[in-house]
This record gives C-alpha cells, sequence and structure tokens, in this order.
C-alpha cells in the first residue's frame, strides 16, 4: 500500500451545532497540503453531508480521511441503526429525517445523493441494528 | 456587485465583516434548505435565508461563500458571527423579506447560476 496521510476525527453524535466541524478542520487540513480548489470543495461538502447524517441517524460516529497521492478517502463509519433500503435512501427527496432536523435546514433526501455527486466512487456497507461504513473517493489526477 | 452595494440594496445591517464590504460577487442564491444550497449551487458567492442555525455559516464555509444575508430581520447567535468572521465570510441583516430581497438584488444586476459572469 502506498504511503498516505490520515485524518481523525470523532463526531459527537448529541449535538448539531457542532454538526460539520470535523469537515471544517479538513477543509482547513487540505488547504494546508495545497490541493486543488474544486477538490477541496468536492470533499469538503462529501465529508459534510456524511457528517450530518451521523448526527441526525446514528448519534455520531468516527471519521476518517486518507489523503493519497493519487486519491482522497473519506471512511464514515457510526454505530447506528443502519440503513434499510439502500436503493430507497439514494433516491434525491427521500428521508427519515424528522421535522425537527427539517427545520433545521436539512433533512431534505439530499444527502446521499450529494455524496455520490461530489465523489467519484461511493460504497455503502451497512448492518441494520449495527452500523453503516460509507466509503467515499476523490480521484487527485 | 460589490457587498456595499448589496448592503445598500436592502437597507441591511453589516453584522460582520466591515472591511470585506468591496469585495465584488457575481451571483448569489436563496434558499432555507442547506442540502439544496450544498446540492444545487455552484461558484455562487452569496448566500441569502430565512434560516438562522450555525450550518447556514457551516454550508457557506463549504461552499466558498464570501456573505450571508439574513433576511426578514433574522439575526444569528454571537458564536454564528465569530464562526462566519474566522472564515471572513460577511454577514447582512435585512428587514426584506426573502422574495423581495432576491427580486431586487436580480433586478439590480446580481444574477443566479446562468447569469454568472
Amino acid at each position: 500500500m502506498s504511503e498516505f496521510l490520515n485524518f481523525h476525527f470523532e463526531v459527537d453524535g448529541d449535538n448539531f451545532v457542532s454538526a460539520g466541524q470535523a469537515s471544517v478542520q479538513m477543509k482547513k487540513n487540505m488547504r494546508q497540503l495545497g490541493l486543488a480548489p474544486e477538490i477541496i470543495r468536492q470533499v469538503s461538502i462529501a465529508m459534510y453531508e456524511g457528517e450530518i447524517n451521523m448526527v441526525i441517524h446514528a448519534h455520531g460516529g468516527v471519521a476518517d480521511v486518507n489523503v493519497y497521492e493519487d486519491r482522497i478517502e473519506m471512511i464514515l463509519a457510526d454505530k447506528g441503526p443502519g440503513i434499510k433500503d439502500i436503493d430507497l435512501a439514494m433516491q434525491e427527496g427521500y428521508s427519515t429525517a424528522n421535522e425537527q432536523v427539517r427545520a433545521l435546514g436539512f433533512g431534505a433526501g439530499m444527502g446521499l445523493p450529494n455524496m455520490k455527486r461530489y465523489t467519484d466512487e461511493m460504497k455503502i456497507e451497512t448492518v441494520v441494528g449495527e452500523g453503516t461504513t460509507i466509503t467515499m473517493y476523490v480521484n487527485l489526477k | 456587485m460589490n457587498i456595499s452595494t448589496i448592503q445598500n440594496l436592502l437597507n441591511a445591517e453589516v453584522l460582520c465583516g466591515n472591511e470585506q464590504l468591496d469585495i465584488t460577487v457575481h451571483s448569489a442564491c436563496g434558499s432555507d434548505m442547506m442540502s439544496d444550497v450544498l446540492a444545487f449551487v455552484k461558484d455562487q458567492a452569496v448566500l441569502l435565508t430565512g434560516l438562522v442555525n450555525s450550518q447556514v455559516i457551516r454550508t457557506a464555509v463549504m461552499m466558498d461563500m464570501r456573505c450571508v444575508v439574513f433576511v426578514r430581520s433574522k439575526r444569528p447567535t454571537l458564536e454564528m458571527i465569530e464562526f462566519a468572521e474566522e472564515n471572513g465570510i460577511v454577514l447582512l441583516s435585512s428587514d426584506m423579506r426573502m422574495y423581495e430581497a432576491c427580486g431586487t438584488l436580480f433586478t439590480n444586476g446580481l444574477g443566479g447560476t446562468k447569469n454568472h459572469e
């Protein structure tokens, strides 16, 4: 395996106000690494949506971002309820978020589709009742 | 259009970023749904919204926006203002409603995506 830089974040699941802090920090890290603005934006948005999802649905989790020479890997893992129907969850507009989440500007059913939209590859591993791990890749070349 | 023109057109109060009012912006968008902003917005430097919470500022940071306008006289918390300041985002508050505020900027030449200069 080639060398990579790892950035590890704990995502606090009890605080919607702080949701997104890891993504903001990762954005700063990518700027310091001198990555292209469009890459930074893609990774930031995908990670931000993932982070919001972890807070809304799964009481938080952990995020690892690995920066390789040719691509960026994001691994978001939670021990939440899992996703019952991935095809349905991937449909734009489908959401199981409650009214409280919607009032905060999220829960429009755009989270997973946005994560797919802004990345080159996305894998979802989920077990109902145990948790979900989402792995996303953004190519640098 | 620079941000001070936006401030004048919307009769808005500057909540932070006074020193950045001469920045020129080329397009804007209006939404209360942050997921939609993340999905459909591209290169808009100004966000008009009636939503007030910390995720509005984070969304603006993620999208590299320069200015957030709170419509209907909404006011962010001190924490939100500080976070915007740290990230170089100008915050304005206007008593106009969303439709009126967007229309005013649009008719004065600040377009959406398709009118991007």
